[in-house]
């Protein structure tokens, strides 16, 4: 194409795409708003033309499924934290240009460690409860993250397909394990229903309140990590070439290893949070697709931790919403969330192209080269 | 003996809905392009081709044997090409990243498909396309009577034989043509290939979205045979999707590899079903969960395996996955 235009112009192409320096922030923030509302509105022609319902009030009534009550906000305040927690253990590993693509079964490998822990230990006293229930989450999860971090760093083995298949190997492992606690009984059920040893305590009178607060502090502390500690800077030196990192004398297989135990570890975490804070039992479905997503959240946000959290709270919004339609609406149902998170992430990730890059027209090419 | 032909059978079946998607991922990344949206692709193409068979047989008394196939393989061939197009603008043109323009195409795929896919259930939770299902699943006359043998061989529906011819092609045009080692440059090295006055764009784009084509005749394979022709709620697709993913990568971008490969992978998935009745034992169930663990272990042995090894020729396109920007040379 730019061969073409190139002849019938006489040399210069109508127009040229050039890399753009130094975007002030509003300008970058503001491309990506005006690409959100355009997906809102591609969206809304879609629900109008499939379902014939005024998008304003199916909007409306998505906004209801995110804040019409305190539990409502409580919960999606909750799935935020949760989402965002595992963008936060994807974070390092995505930095370091590893494709830990196995956050599923990080996360559930931790929550099992933590049901496990639950269902045999619960004669502890609460505290030491809590604590080795955080240490076999934190191990198991590490674990999950360290064999493809060993096996890439010792024979550059695809990590890709490796944290791929470890998600099935856990999803099987869960069932198994499940299988064995439930016995005859249709279901888990909720583990330590009477005693309920090992839930996390409401915090002012709330659920969840602890969940949030223990993210809110993972966050913080990876923001600084990855910004501020010479771990931090290694890995983004690994990340942007690891030839560089070799010449600069940094050991390339140290820090794959050791990030891949930090991205681990705090997946289990997150698996630990979901299990006692959360679901107080565990399913195949405890992960429920958010380690997928929490991909999604890392790479947008730049793995920045406040941009993630941004994110984070828009992919559950939409979540709720979507829910929250199904049920009002019997013409759409719950699928409509994934179309609609589908198109706003199409034009966000659309969006990037004109932050990072603008169009230079003929005419003011002409003159620039002039001046 | 019976088991076993009923195992090989399985493992076909599902062996060619991988290796349709697994053929499509390996033009794909071929040239260039990492699409992690193989899942999504496939439950459009899958739902595009049983709606578009579904409506023609209930629309029509006497529905055509040829016109039946025409209509169930064009919309799902088109349909999944239309995702390819999406993901191809995004990752080309707008040079978006590429692992989560897949993703999030993942996300919307499914979500398309299961949309209107309730839609079509009608509050039922599955319908069937009787006839379609009767046309994908007919066997070969004559030869599929010939006692084992023939249900080892003859007995299955005409896109399993089309699979594998469409594999051999697939490799011949890859490694005997101009536009096979075109392609090829292409996911090697796009500014070689540019400056040797190939179109880089065009390429890629044509590649991603008949990539995606192919996809999505794997998913409507899936529905209208190896699911028995009926659409419903819970399906493995999206699970599928990524096992074609991994063979791509198992069969080191190799069509030829990917035929024994997608069986051998059917093989394994289903060896929780068929091993135990074989060798005559009863296991409980939280065993064959563990069983089910197989494939995928198995998987990761190969491939660790494989990289160990380390042959030159078992490496992926080396620009898999980075966006071309002719202006960053």
């Amino acid at each position: 194409m730019d061969k073409k235009q190139l002849k019938k112009s006489g040399g210069e192409p109508l127009v040229r795409i050039a890399k753009r320096e130094g975007v002030p922030f509003w300008k970058a923030w503001g491309v990506r708003v005006i690409a959100v509302i355009l997906a809102l509105i591609v969206c809304a022609i879609f629900i109008y033309l499939v379902t014939k319902l005024n998008p304003i009030q199916v909007y409306k009534v998505m906004l209801e499924g995110s804040f019409k009550s305190k539990y409502k906000v409580l919960c999606t305040l909750r799935d935020t934290a949760l989402l965002l927690g595992i963008g936060v253990a994807l974070a390092p590993a995505f930095k370091m240009r590893f494709w830990n693509i196995g956050a599923e079964g990080q996360v559930l490998m931790g929550g099992l460690a933590t049901a496990a822990v639950m269902v045999y230990c619960n004669e502890l006293p609460a505290w030491l409860l809590f604590v080795v229930m955080l240490a076999a989450a934190l191990c198991a999860g590490a674990i999950w993250g360290l064999i493809p971090a060993i096996f890439k760093s010792k024979w550059d083995t695809n990590e890709t397909l490796i944290t791929l298949m470890m998600n099935y190997v856990a999803i099987n492992i869960v069932l198994c394990v499940t299988n064995l606690w439930r016995g005859e009984k249709s279901s888990m059920g909720t583990i330590n229903m009477h005693t309920k040893a090992g839930w996390f305590p409401e915090i002012f009178g709330y659920r969840f309140i602890l969940n949030i607060i223990i993210i809110f502090v993972l966050a913080i502390a990876m923001f600084i990590y990855l910004k501020r500690s010479k771990h931090g800077f290694e890995i983004s030196v690994v990340g942007e070439s690891a030839n560089t990192a070799k010449y600069a004398g940094i050991n390339v297989k140290k820090v794959i290893i050791r990030t891949m135990l930090i991205s681990g570890a705090i997946c289990g975490i997150c698996g630990f949070i979901t299990v006692a804070g959360r679901d107080q039992t565990i399913s195949t479905a405890t992960a429920g697709g958010y380690g997928f997503t929490a991909i999604i959240v890392a790479w947008l946000a730049k793995f920045n931790s406040f941009y993630m959290a941004l994110i984070s709270f828009l992919l559950i919004f939409l979540e709720n919403g979507a829910a929250q339609i199904a049920s009002a609406y019997s013409s759409l149902n719950d699928y409509a969330a994934s179309i609609i998170t589908g198109i706003i992430l199409f034009f966000i990730l659309g969006s990037e192209f004109f932050v990072n890059y603008r169009f230079v027209f003929r005419t003011k090419a002409a003159k620039e080269v002039k001046g | 003996m019976m088991t076993l032909v009923a195992w090989i059978n399985r493992a076909v079946w599902f062996g060619t809905v991988i290796m349709f998607a697994s053929l499509g991922e390996i033009i794909t990344e071929k040239s260039g392009n990492l699409n992690l949206g193989v899942p999504g692709i496939m439950f459009i193409g899958g739902f595009a081709g049983f709606a578009g068979a579904y409506y023609y047989e209930n629309a029509v008394a006497n529905p055509n044997v040829a016109l039946i196939v025409l209509i169930a393989l064009l919309c799902a061939f088109v349909a999944a090409g239309l995702g390819g197009l999406i993901y191809s603008f995004l990752t080309i043109t707008l040079r978006a990243n590429q692992n989560v323009t897949g993703l999030a195409l993942t996300i919307f795929g499914a979500g398309i498909a299961n949309f209107f896919g309730v839609r079509v259930l009608n509050g039922g939770t599955s319908v069937k396309a009787t006839f379609a299902n009767k046309v994908f699943t007919a066997k070969i006359p004559f030869l599929s009577k010939l006692g084992t043998v023939g249900d080892m061989l003859f007995s299955y529906g005409f896109m399993v034989y089309a699979v594998i011819i469409l594999a051999v092609v697939i490799h011949c045009v890859l490694y005997k043509t101009r536009t096979g080692l075109n392609l090829r440059a292409v996911g090697e090295n796009p500014a070689t290939a540019d400056a040797a006055g190939v179109n880089v764009t065009k390429y890629k784009y044509v590649a991603t979205c008949l990539g995606a084509g192919l996809t999505g005749l794997g998913g409507v394979y899936y529905v209208l045979d190896y699911g028995y022709g009926t659409w419903s709620t819970a399906n493995s697709i999206e699970a599928l999707g990524w096992l074609a993913v991994a063979l791509v990568i198992f069969a080191t971008w190799k069509p030829l590899n990917i035929i024994w490969g997608s069986y051998l992978f059917g093989v394994l998935y289903w060896l929780y079903n068929y091993l135990p009745t074989i060798l005559g034992i009863t296991i409980p169930p939280y065993a064959t969960q563990l069983i089910q663990m197989v494939p995928y272990i198995v998987t990761i042995v190969v491939l660790v395996f494989v990289s160990f090894r380390k042959k030159r020729e078992n490496q992926p396109p080396a620009s898999l996955g980075l966006a071309y920007f002719r202006e960053e040379r």
